[in-house]
């Protein structure tokens, strides 16, 4: 699941030049902006169907902090 | 579940306005860079929008659709006897808007008139409670006008909304002829949400002050308004639209009993391309049928689908379709509709200074 996720991950922000770990700042990318941010909204809806609203978002910060995010929200 | 259903009540015709002045995103570099400017008209979509003149509000586009709309079909005035105005962007705190549109269209003193403060869900709200005040047989033909001017509402220097609203008006004829046929209504709500898309200051909660007509730094990437300028959770408010409309769209069409394949159009509301093409994407439609006019006027609230009906299946409607609306947005507040367009005219979109 892990390198599916971090490939979706990088498709979403579009990033072309490099790969994403999972102990990125993803929020320090270059490619982070609100329109990013909408496009990692539909891919974990598309393939994980998991939402992770706002308030619960704010607090992620590493790609990792979301993988295991998603992962909890499908454990429960 | 809050559905609706309607027999023999329907829309005769629409009409709409829009501003004159036409406002080019990728021109639209007083506060942002040409490169913003282009990144964002290509996620959006939105690459003109229509913004009224500082003396122009929504009523004015709405009579100047109903005006139009009224003198194309040879409607008499005094055979209208409902009128109710969709708008939160109204002429005046009080009176209610509404009233004033039904002396300056020359409508009868008898007319029942109110306003609606809806925001993009308020179209359908509108048409389902102008459908039922309808069944009442004293009642003979209605007006339902929506406008909005969105362009003074949210701050040029907030990216976050700058580059997406945009003003126009619509006027709906609505009268009862057994060949519309049935029409079905889902409307929701949740207040639990109000906080995702809303002006803070300026009602009666926080009155408007000197304090509120501050322009400040509001978040890390600089974007600047004032509490009075509307403000938008992008990404909660889309988070919000995929859960809950594609679930109220699958369960309206679910008791009408058909698919959305079976739809002649699909009219979302028009809030940027990469929402709406992942709705798209989600109901599994085919998207020749899901017209789309936010490349021209953006996102104009309340008023975008109508419009994009008007502006997009100008000429282009058979005697009798069945179409699909969904309308979702501030509130927030949702709704979906599954009507019948039965020799439905559409008159050409007026252009007001």
């Amino acid at each position: 699941m892990e390198k599916q996720f971090l490939n979706a991950f990088k498709e979403a922000l579009e990033i072309e030049d490099r790969d994403v770990a999972l102990d990125d700042v993803f929020r320090e990318f270059d490619e982070w902006s609100s329109l990013g941010q909408l496009s990692l909204i539909a891919m974990l809806d598309e393939e994980y169907e998991v939402v992770i609203e706002h308030a619960a978002f704010e607090r992620l910060l590493t790609v990792g902090d979301v993988l295991k995010e998603v992962q909890k929200r499908l454990a429960s | 579940m809050a559905y609706l259903e309607f027999e023999g009540v329907g829309i005769a015709g629409l009409g709409a306005a829009v501003p004159r002045q036409i406002i080019d995103n990728l021109k639209y570099t007083t506060h942002f860079s040409a490169q913003d400017a282009a990144d964002i008209v290509a996620k959006t979509g939105i690459r003109q929008r229509r913004f009224a003149a500082a003396t122009t509000c929504a009523s004015d586009l709405c009579f100047a659709a109903a005006d139009s709309l009224l003198n194309d079909m040879s409607v008499d005035r005094s055979d209208i006897d409902l009128l109710v105005f969709v708008s939160q962007t109204p002429d005046y705190r009080m009176p209610a808007t509404s009233i004033l549109l039904q002396e300056r269209l020359g409508l009868s003193k008898s007319t029942i008139a109110f306003d609606i403060g809806l925001g993009c869900s308020g179209f359908l709200y509108g048409l389902s409670v102008v459908y039922a005040l309808m069944q009442q047989q004293g009642l003979r033909k209605a007006l339902l006008l929506d406008g909005e001017t969105r362009s003074k509402v949210y701050s040029p220097r907030d990216r976050k909304t700058a580059f997406l609203f945009g003003d126009g008006g619509v006027a709906a004829l609505i009268d009862r002829d057994a060949a519309y046929g049935h029409s079905w209504f889902s409307l929701n709500s949740d207040g639990s949400r109000a906080d995702l898309i809303k002006i803070e200051a300026g009602g009666y909660r926080k009155p408007s002050s000197p304090d509120t007509l501050v322009e400040r730094v509001v978040d890390e990437e600089g974007n600047i308004r004032s509490d009075e300028q509307a403000y938008m959770h992008g990404a909660d408010v889309f988070n919000f639209l995929l859960s809950e409309v594609p679930r109220d769209v699958r369960q309206l069409l679910e008791r009408v009993g058909c698919t959305a394949h079976e739809m002649d159009y699909v009219l979302l509301h028009q809030a940027n391309n990469y929402m709406n093409d992942y709705l798209i994407k989600k109901l599994k439609l085919d998207r020749e049928r899901v017209p789309s006019s936010i490349a021209k006027y953006g996102n104009t609230s309340s008023v975008s689908i109508p419009l994009t009906l008007v502006s997009e299946l100008g000429g282009k409607l058979k005697a009798h379709q069945r179409v699909l609306m969904s309308g979702f947005g501030v509130g927030m507040s949702w709704a979906s509709a599954v009507l019948d367009l039965h020799n439905c005219h559409l008159s050409r979109i007026v252009e007001v200074d």
